[in-house]
């Protein structure tokens, strides 16, 4: 089996509990305006590893995973790939290496299912809290992201709800309210994180010729990210 | 033997004979909670921090040095007692009359003294020229033994930095001996081993050994003089904290009075001072703040020592470093840990004080340090990135559970262990000159054996690495000789009479030799290997320059097929010095460490078949070339582990800055994640690293206004500099520099 990659951060410490080796799956249906990984996008692109050599790479770092550390999923959207995300994550449990998944939660299909039962944490990024804002600035609905985390709640799956906070488009109040709905709704969530939208991507998009369609904003104050995060 | 200031102590085997290490593990109490008990600054402490902060503004004013005493050969008596300020000081002693002000030392070489008073603006007086005049200095002792190669050697840099011109260093006394023993003891012990090397045969051996302790007796009297001045009777042994420290720290001052080593460390003194404040809080006379405070001021003391040096000397070691190192924490062979609330204390004057590049706090570290202990390192990196780590679970085997670093990287049984110091040769330069069979395009030297340019039109791997291993093989055997030159002349003009004094008379010696380009040798095999690369010759039919086309895989990514490479080139560089017998029989050791010098380094070489430009820097000690790490702080960390500390005992240094963005979102996970990189990286077996969080952007800044950041204080290859004291250059390499940021 072949997954395509597009890339490898041996160190990550902002997906995912602890120290964590991550993997930026190639390939994403989204298209998210604020996107950070835009070369991650085509499915075509990227690097190809089966399952072992992606866990035989991990392996080399697991003496600094400590207790909480391990394998992060990320894309890219890892849910495109699910058999071969199944047979790292299958794999890393057989050497004892945590597994968390960082998703859209766009797609809930049988394969998917399986990748969950091998899946310790999912990092779930829930774009939007509003129908009409997901479509118009993703393309994809929301009601698969929600699909998805009634699985997950169903199936007991821990969750860190995550949502990329864009000035004018999501940071009100009314948004992050309705995130607490969401998060006092699912027993499942125990941790929720607001990631300030960031712009440093932007060469990447001049390099690739595309716009940044979100270019045009500002990135959140910190001060901003603050008052949001305590109205949680 | 008993003796009335140790009451308190626990009897054992150190009282018999000098024995500190026996002494530590009978008698300290191992600390395993956090640091909340910690002490703040006093008003007195700040009050004279203050007075120092303004001295350093002073200094720096003046062009770096504020004074230089240009009329008086520095000596443990040669100056009157100098304060800060006398009322407030609680440990008193400075290295001349007046705090920052130098004092010349031209026992290495009276023309560096020359030049260096010059270079800041004094002139060395007549009296001091005179005095020299009638006096063989080191420097003219290994001048007149020198070679035609070895002085080629050095004229073209491929062998550079050597100690041939100003003192050694490297070497650290066992300065708490002076207060657990008093020096009356000290000089008892030492006369019976001088008695002792009567039975001997009179060979040069054993005639050079017995003026060596004649000498060392002579210079323990000389410490009672000095103390005496301060007012002090250092005879008998210390009688509580405050007595262990400041004699102590006299024994150091008489270290740095006496010699101007490049590195002059103290060794592993909090874990020691701490049995004293132990007994002191114990019997009442003693409070947790007094004990804060004790040390804040030894700490200040050692925060003002300077030796003067001459501009060509900061290029190799920018910074005005003097590596006052203490080694910290570490685990005991019966498996308690070594750390004690000073091992917190001593963290703590980072806080008290405020960030410093000295001492130079090393952190011997262990996954099974205490937990709370850990984590207070990481937090104090994070805060003030002015300590380093090591590995004390690698060095313990080789050196005890008593051993301390000299320098950045080397260590050694404290008392029982000295060393030979020897920079570096330049491994990237000896690659050219063996592609060019002999021939060095920089300086238009000879050297080494003489052979056809190698003519090919694409470099074939293993012809380069046939021609390479004879250039490494003569290379080696040149730079064992040239040292062996050196120390034998330092040893005879230059010895290090008190610190020796406070050795064992019969000491182990290490011969350290270092290799500067590591990463540049590797990442150039490797395009030869797995790369086209195409030499391309000037008019004169030598290679300065090459093509490279394709991929190929750049150490630093955790690719074996590269890292193996840097990985055997080590321990065939170490292999071949091994080879040619060294000075008094001392063993050979190895470091990849360049300090600052990867800057010069780098300017005296060509291009070299990785892509590096002619001239341009190379990356400090064993890291990766800037910014060809792919995979991220792991896979570079993972790269330099793979160099084996047996084939380089004396050290191999990582330098490795993160932004705090990449190491975690909150403080606490910052510091939880660096515990766990530091314990992954150490079970992986690496040497050593020194850690930065901070951001490109403040560098810059510091870079650009220099005047906003007095006290920015980073680590830049197994010490920490003020960054405003590093040259423009070295500053940007410093920004050059890999950070590890956030994805």
């Amino acid at each position: 089996m072949i997954g395509r990659v597009h890339s490898i951060q041996s160190l990550g410490t902002v997906d995912g509990p602890g120290v964590r080796f991550v993997v930026f799956m190639q390939g994403c249906p989204l298209r998210c305006k604020c996107c950070h990984n835009p070369d991650t996008w085509d499915f075509s692109g990227g690097t190809e590893y089966t399952p072992v050599e992606i866990v035989e790479k991990a392996t080399r770092y697991r003496e600094y995973f400590g207790t909480e550390g391990g394998i992060t999923l990320s894309g890219g959207e890892p849910l495109m790939q699910p058999e071969f995300a199944y047979e790292v994550f299958k794999y890393c449990h057989k050497v004892g290496i945590n597994t968390c998944l960082d998703t859209s939660g766009v797609v809930l299909n049988d394969k998917v299912k399986k990748l969950l039962t091998e899946t310790d944490r999912v990092l779930l990024d829930f774009k939007y809290t509003d129908k009409a804002l997901y479509r118009e600035n993703t393309g994809c609905e929301m009601a698969a992201a929600e699909e998805f985390l009634a699985y997950l709640k169903a199936n007991n799956i821990p969750v860190t709800l995550r949502q990329v906070i864009i000035p004018t488009v999501n940071d009100d109040k009314e948004n992050i309210i309705k995130l607490k709905e969401i998060v006092n709704a699912h027993s499942n969530i125990d941790k929720v994180e607001l990631l300030p939208f960031r712009k440093i991507c932007q060469t990447k998009y001049d390099s690739m010729g595309i716009v940044f369609q979100f270019g045009n904003l500002p990135e959140p104050k910190p001060e901003m990210m603050t008052k949001l995060n305590n109205l949680l | 033997m008993k003796h009335n200031n140790w009451t308190g102590f626990k009897e054992g085997v150190w009282q018999d004979e000098i024995n500190v290490r026996d002494f530590i593990q009978s008698n300290y109490k191992e600390y395993t909670g956090n640091s909340d008990f910690l002490a703040g600054a006093t008003k007195r402490t700040d009050e004279l921090m203050t007075e120092v902060q303004k001295l350093f503004v002073l200094e720096r004013m003046h062009g770096g040095v504020l004074d230089i005493d240009t009329e008086t050969v520095s000596s443990l008596t040669s100056y009157a007692p100098g304060y800060i300020n006398k009322d407030k000081e609680l440990i008193v002693g400075l290295q001349t009359d007046s705090p920052l002000k130098r004092g010349v030392n031209p026992f290495g070489g009276i023309r560096m003294a020359r030049q260096a008073c010059e270079a800041y603006g004094f002139k060395l007086s007549d009296t001091v020229e005179t005095e020299f005049r009638y006096r063989t200095t080191h420097n003219d002792g290994v001048f007149r033994a020198y070679t035609e190669e070895m002085r080629k050697a050095r004229h073209c840099h491929v062998i550079t930095g050597l100690p041939d011109a100003y003192g050694r260093g490297r070497i650290i006394g066992d300065y708490r001996r002076v207060a657990l023993y008093g020096i009356d003891r000290l000089i008892e012990e030492k006369q019976k081993d001088k008695k002792a090397l009567e039975e001997n045969v009179f060979d040069t051996d054993n005639i050079r050994l017995s003026e060596e302790v004649f000498k060392q007796i002579l210079f323990l009297k000389k410490m009672k003089e000095m103390a005496a001045m301060y007012g002090y009777d250092i005879s008998e042994p210390a009688a509580n904290t405050k007595e262990a420290i400041q004699w102590t720290y006299f024994a150091y001052l008489a270290a740095i009075k006496e010699q101007n080593g490049a590195a002059m460390s103290l060794g592993r003194v909090s874990t020691f001072f701490d049995i004293y404040i132990e007994r002191d809080l114990t019997n009442g006379t003693l409070t947790e703040i007094d004990a804060q405070e004790l040390i804040d001021d030894f700490v200040m003391k050692l925060r003002l020592a300077r030796h003067l040096r001459t501009p060509d000397y900061n290029e190799l070691f920018g910074g005005d470093p003097m590596w006052i190192t203490e080694a910290v924490g570490g685990m005991g062979k019966d498996g308690r840990t070594l750390v004690t609330k000073s091992s917190f204390r001593i963290l703590n004057t980072l806080y008290t004080l405020g960030p410093s590049p000295e001492p130079n706090l090393t952190v011997l570290w262990s996954p099974a340090l205490p937990e709370n202990f850990k984590k207070f390192c990481a937090k104090v990196s994070a805060d003030t990135d002015s300590i380093q780590y090591e590995n004390d679970d690698i060095m313990r085997p080789h050196h005890g559970d008593d051993y301390a670093i000299a320098c950045c990287v080397s260590a050694m049984e404290i008392g029982k262990q000295m060393q030979f110091f020897g920079a570096r040769c330049n491994l990237a330069k000896l690659l050219l000159i063996a592609i060019n069979g002999g021939y060095d395009t920089t300086s238009g030297t000879n050297i080494g054996p003489q052979m056809p340019v190698m003519d090919t039109e694409t470099l074939n791997f293993d012809e380069v690495m046939e021609r390479y291993s004879v250039y490494i093989s003569w290379l080696s055997n040149l730079y064992v000789n040239t040292m062996n030159v050196i120390h034998y002349m330092h040893d005879k003009y230059a010895y290090e009479k008190s610190q020796m004094a406070l050795h064992d008379t019969v000491v182990e010696r290490l011969m350290a030799f270092g290799i500067a380009g590591l990463s540049v040798v590797a990442d150039s095999l490797s395009a030869i290997k797995y790369a086209k690369v195409h030499p391309i010759k000037d008019e004169s039919g030598y290679i300065v320059n090459f093509e490279t086309v394709g991929e190929f895989p750049k150490y630093g990514n955790d690719d074996d097929r590269v890292d193996f490479i840097a990985r055997d080139m080590a321990h065939q560089v170490i292999t071949e010095l091994r080879k040619t017998p060294t000075y008094r029989n001392a063993v050979h050791t190895l470091s990849v460490l360049t300090i600052t010098s990867n800057v010069m380094y780098g300017k005296h070489t060509g291009a070299t078949p990785d892509g590096r430009k002619a001239s341009a820097p190379f990356a400090p000690g064993a890291n990766p070339m800037h910014n060809r790490e792919e995979n991220g702080a792991l896979a570079s960390l993972n790269s330099v582990a793979k160099i084996r500390y047996e084939d380089c005992r004396d050290g191999i240094s990582n330098t490795f800055s993160i932004t705090p963005e990449a190491l975690g979102k909150t403080e606490e996970e910052r510091i939880d994640n660096l515990v766990t990189i530091l314990d992954g990286y150490f079970t992986k077996k690496a040497h050593h690293i020194n850690v930065n969080v901070l951001n490109r952007e403040t560098l810059i800044d510091a870079y650009e206004n220099p005047e906003n950041y007095p006290n920015l204080t980073i680590r830049v290859s197994g010490y920490a500099v003020n960054f405003n004291k590093l040259s423009r250059e070295q500053q940007r390499e410093v920004i050059s520099r890999t950070f590890h940021e956030s994805v």
